[in-house]
């Protein structure tokens, strides 16, 4: 029934008959006829807004909401600011396309460099670019720039995003690298397998899946020893409290930028973040702005260094990217301004008190960690049941944590309050 | 245009000065610059490459266009002008002092073209 | 116009966040660097991006007719949904997700009815990172039936520079064959491309200078008795949807780009989506898990060792999913092909009321978009594709795709799609028109256009060669 098309059918017979045509079926006479689709599409009729409305309404609400979140495992519950919505949803961010034309882009250009600056303020780096797919493609591309004709060896550590090994599996498998998984010992990293002969890279999670705080410095230290580049995946509000990449002496760092408000919309969109210190900068995939003066010396932002992308370098480019998260990385823009750099280490202090507090609560209750090793919002602990327990949790409206090998992988953010907390512990012990 | 009488020159655009008989410098010439505008950027070879001849060593780029540099010679690269990487304009404005690359143990020269003979070829592939 | 960083007020700041409520501590070792984040209150933000709202063009602000872009309007029905709390706020791994995996169960239905396949995952989350899942698909292909000397992709010379990009990613060797004088594949290039090493084809069918290739089926067959298989980029399906299917000219793989045919935004760069469908005999080489249904129960299934493993994180990029099955709610079966048929007859009327002026490189019909070749005027007084592209922007009209396809010198590539009206592509035409009699008498002004914007054009020369990419805070 709708189809967005304004004309009306008086002016379709018009523009028809300007063009030349006979009738609408003309317009394809370069379709070969025993090609053309026959009879109907099987679908259901168009519909009326409303109806497409109730449709949809009734969909949504066969997924269950939960009334408190204690699960993360790359998808995290923080609190989006009111200013986040009401800036990314204007229209004119929303509709527009890549900013090709500069001259009328100045607004998304700027929105992109701005978060360029703050992904580099966040993690150390010099460089950052416009965005990626999320943290697992981030992942992969970040090892790709490290790839060297003669060495084929990538170190990854066993304690990293499951989603995230498998992307790296997929992406670096196909280019002919040789991954070395190093397994972890008590939670962490264990780094005695790196020997460093014929690799190029050293790929490390912080805090790894399991919530635990890895030796990151210890490990970038490691990898200069035997001439690697340091590759570090953070969670960004782990950034905040723990040392950065850069103090940790990573050379790329990544990850997933969906906590900095983006929902959790059943896994995405959301927003691989990637950033490099200069000397990689033209290694660095994707879209990248920069700034410069127009023809009478005013201040004007462009996407630069294009000469490295796809639509240039066609099959000599080192990725093939070309839509990314733009929108994405606006709403990170948006958020890192509203939280500003007090707010950002109020929440990362939160997050670590928080889960603290709670993996303390629920050792009373009987559920022990699994690793000795400090945490930061995340944490594993042992249960019998953890399908059992979990399932108990739901029927109270409670999204517990993740059933892992070995027990729960728990997650407290600042969203969640210390009655949240203490319920769920009750409800733990019921 | 200006075309050095003293150096050799390649058909894919590249000059060659030759320091010894068996090593060589490379760069674009004047009409290679010209064709390709302001350029912003090159990529140099490794140093400890095999340059073959007629086959592309490395790259420089525009601003909205990536174009081969092909070896004119044959040899191993035994050093690059690192100077470019901060000023690749230099290759616009003094195409026969930005240097891309030397080359040691050279061979294949034979196809080089003398001053003359190359500035007759740009003439006729302007048109 | 300031940064956010030049607006920062020291100890500025908006409140978020109550204190603590439970004990607080802090790890061993901690941060020390300063983090340069902006101090601003609530104003500062919503005025910064005010301001950068009023420097950016939408498909809201005007005509925008981006050749194989698609840039037709963003329905608002489609936002609305995607804002539901009800997919907005579920965690990628909860139980009690029946709504989400109806909704990509029935998304996948309809697509693959519309274009042909059997099978479709959306876990790709752009048109590029597609094009890889679909070579990935006929790389294992090849591999799990011993071939694998068939290492190489042939792409025409008219294709989207992400179709080699991608090829190169998957670890094929690219063969570009030449299109023939009409802008099609030039079928004795395509036959003696063919052989032992070809892995396959990747086409988009209408090309990107707007033609239907009459001889697709010709093609497919060549490619497939030589052992290879077809991709299909779907950049363009807009043109043919509900009136031709890939899977009916023969074509093994396709994918899909969501934030093009099927109306949901581009936000800027992003996110798309760009789901990936196949016939059954590739199925089981699909990323991600498959949704399977059972007396209206839906579940995820994960695919076997087969698969070629994960391209993306969890489901994709659903939300955008989520706009797109909205959209097709909306159209149903007759709303489809008659997307098609409108995107079609616009393209050609405008086609119409340009090619007297202009050079226009369709000289039949064109299907969803043409090209337009300003060579002879270029030769004539200088005035380039670039410049009539700057000079639309001071009558609100986004230029067309400029400098693409490769094979047309100075060419700028129009898609007006179905979604503007007779009146639009009236005045739009009066435009092109009036900038062309211009450019005849005063190209100074167009060399120098525009002369409206926000800025003047940008030395990208500079940009280039001495990079700033952050804000330099004085250090």
């Amino acid at each position: 029934m709708g189809s967005y098309v304004p004309s009306t059918a008086k002016q379709r017979e018009e523009m028809l008959k300007a063009a030349g045509f006979s009738s609408a079926d003309e317009l394809y006479r370069d379709v070969p006829e025993d090609l053309k689709f026959k009879g109907e599409l099987k679908l259901p009729a168009g519909k009326s807004e409303l109806e497409v409305d109730r449709i949809i309404r009734a969909l949504a609400a066969k997924n269950k909401e939960y009334l408190s979140i204690f699960r993360g495992a790359g998808a995290y519950n923080h609190y989006i600011p009111a200013i986040v919505g009401s800036v990314v949803n204007k229209e004119e961010f929303v509709t527009a396309y890549t900013p090709y034309q500069a001259e009328i882009s100045q607004g998304v250009l700027q929105s992109i460099f701005e978060y360029q600056t703050m992904i580099c303020e966040l993690t150390g780096m010099d460089v950052a670019n416009a965005s990626v797919y999320d943290g697992c493609v981030a992942a992969a591309e970040a090892i790709s720039m490290c790839r060297s004709p003669k060495k084929r060896k990538v170190y990854v550590s066993a304690g990293i995003h499951p989603d995230t090994m498998k992307v790296i599996n997929t992406y670096c498998g196909t280019a002919g690298d040789e991954i070395v998984v190093l397994p972890l010992k008590d939670g962490k990293t264990d780094f005695s397998a790196v020997d460093g002969e014929g690799a190029v890279c050293l790929y490390l999670q912080q805090p790894n899946f399991y919530g635990v705080i890895e030796d990151a410095e210890e490990a970038g230290k490691i990898a200069h020893e035997k001439g690697l580049t340091y590759i570090l995946s953070m969670d960004p509000f782990a950034m905040c409290l723990l040392p950065s990449p850069a103090e940790y002496g990573a050379d790329i760092a990544v990850g997933e930028g969906q906590p900095l408000g983006m929902p959790l919309s059943f896994g995405g969109p959301y927003l691989g973040f990637m950033a490099c210190k200069e000397k990689q900068m033209r290694k660095l995939p994707g879209r990248i702005v920069g700034e410069t003066v127009d023809t009478e010396g005013r201040r004007a932002f462009v996407l630069t260094l294009q000469a490295r992308e796809q639509h240039i370098r066609r099959e000599k480019a080192s990725s093939n990217i070309c839509s990314n998260e733009a929108h994405c990385a606006l709403t990170a823009s948006v958020y890192l301004s509203a939280m500003g750099p007090e707010g950002m280490k109020e929440a990362a202090r939160q997050c670590y008190a928080k889960a603290h507090y709670l993996a303390a609560e629920l050792e009373k209750a009987g559920l022990k960690r699994c690793y000795e090793a400090d945490f930061f919002n995340e944490f594993v602990t042992a249960c019998d049941d953890p399908e059992a327990l979990v399932k108990k949790l739901d029927e109270k409206g409670i999204l517990g944590g993740l059933p892992v090998e070995g027990g729960i992988l728990w997650c407290a953010t600042e969203a969640n309050t210390k009655d949240e907390i203490d319920t769920l512990v009750k409800e733990v012990c019921a | 245009m200006k075309t050095p009488e003293e150096l050799k020159y390649a058909k894919t655009h590249e000059w060659v000065r030759f320091i010894s008989d068996t090593e060589v410098e490379v760069g674009l010439s004047d009409f290679a610059q010209d064709q390709l505008g302001d350029l912003v950027f090159v990529n140099l070879p490794d140093v400890d490459a095999e340059a073959v001849e007629g086959e592309a060593i490395c790259d420089v780029e525009s601003v909205k266009a990536v174009s081969d540099v092909n070896a004119p010679v044959s040899g191993t690269v035994t050093e690059v002008n690192e100077a470019l990487l901060d000023a690749p304009e230099t290759i616009n404005s003094d195409p026969y002092g930005a240097w891309l690359f030397r080359l040691a143990n050279v061979t294949d020269t034979e196809n080089l073209l003398d001053a003359e003979a190359y500035i007759k070829f740009c003439e006729e592939e302007a048109h | 116009m300031k940064t956010l960083f030049e607006r920062s007020v020291t100890g500025r700041h908006c409140t978020i966040l109550p204190a603590c409520d439970v004990p607080e501590c802090t790890p061993e070792i901690t941060r020390k660097s300063e983090m340069r984040l902006p101090e601003l209150s609530e104003t500062d933000i919503s005025r910064h991006y005010t301001e950068l709202a009023k420097q950016t063009f939408g498909v809201n602000d005007g005509f925008y007719p981006l050749g194989s872009c698609t840039m037709k309007y963003n329905p608002k029905i489609n936002e609305t949904a995607a804002a539901l709390p009800g997919f907005k706020n579920i965690h990628p791994t909860q139980d009690h997700v029946q709504g989400c995996l109806e909704l990509l169960h029935t998304a996948e239905e309809y697509l693959c009815e519309i274009t042909g396949m059997d099978a479709m995952t959306f876990q790709p989350a752009a048109g590029a990172h597609g094009e890889m899942t679909g070579l990935l698909l006929i790389k294992r292909y090849h591999e799990l039936k011993g071939n694998t000397q068939r290492n190489k992709i042939i792409v025409p010379d008219s294709a989207h520079g992400t179709n080699p990009a991608s090829s190169a990613m998957c670890g094929f060797t690219v063969i570009n064959i030449p299109s023939a004088p009409d802008g099609c594949v030039d079928l004795d290039k395509l036959r003696e491309a063919c052989g032992e090493d070809t892995a396959g084809l990747m086409l988009t069918n209408p090309n990107t200078l707007g033609i239907f290739d009459k001889n697709i089926s010709e093609i497919t067959k060549i490619v497939h008795e030589a052992g290879g298989l077809c991709y299909y980029d779907g950049a363009n399906l807009n043109a043919v949807m509900g009136i031709v299917r890939p899977g009916d000219m023969g074509f093994d793989c396709i994918h899909l780009n969501l934030h093009k045919s099927f109306s949901t935004p581009h936000g800027g760069g992003g996110p798309g989506s760009g789901p990936v469908g196949c016939k059954a005999f590739l199925e089981p080489y699909l990323p991600g898990e498959r949704i399977v249904e059972k007396d209206g129960e839906y579940a995820l299934d994960p695919r076997g060792a087969e698969s070629i493993g994960a391209v993306r994180g969890f489901h994709g990029n659903f939300l955008v999913v989520v706009k797109a099955f909205t959209y097709l709610l909306t159209l149903g079966r007759e709303g489809v092909p008659e997307v098609a048929k409108n995107a079609v007859l616009n393209a050609n009327y405008l086609k119409h009321l340009l090619e007297t002026t202009y050079d226009v490189t369709n000289k039949g019909i064109c299907m969803h978009e043409f090209v337009i070749t300003m060579e002879e005027m270029k030769k004539i007084n200088g005035v380039s594709a670039m410049d009539i592209a700057k000079a639309l922007q001071d009558y609100g009209i986004h230029p067309p795709t400029m400098y693409f396809p490769l094979n047309v010198h100075e060419a700028l590539m129009v898609e007006p799609t179905e979604t503007e009206t007779k009146e639009t592509l009236d005045e739009v035409a009066k435009i092109f028109l009036e900038l062309h009699a211009k450019a005849l008498e005063d190209p100074e002004y167009l060399h120098s256009a525009p002369h409206h914007s926000a800025i003047t054009r940008p030395d990208e020369v500079t940009a280039a060669r001495k990079p700033v990419l952050r804000f330099p805070f004085n250090d």
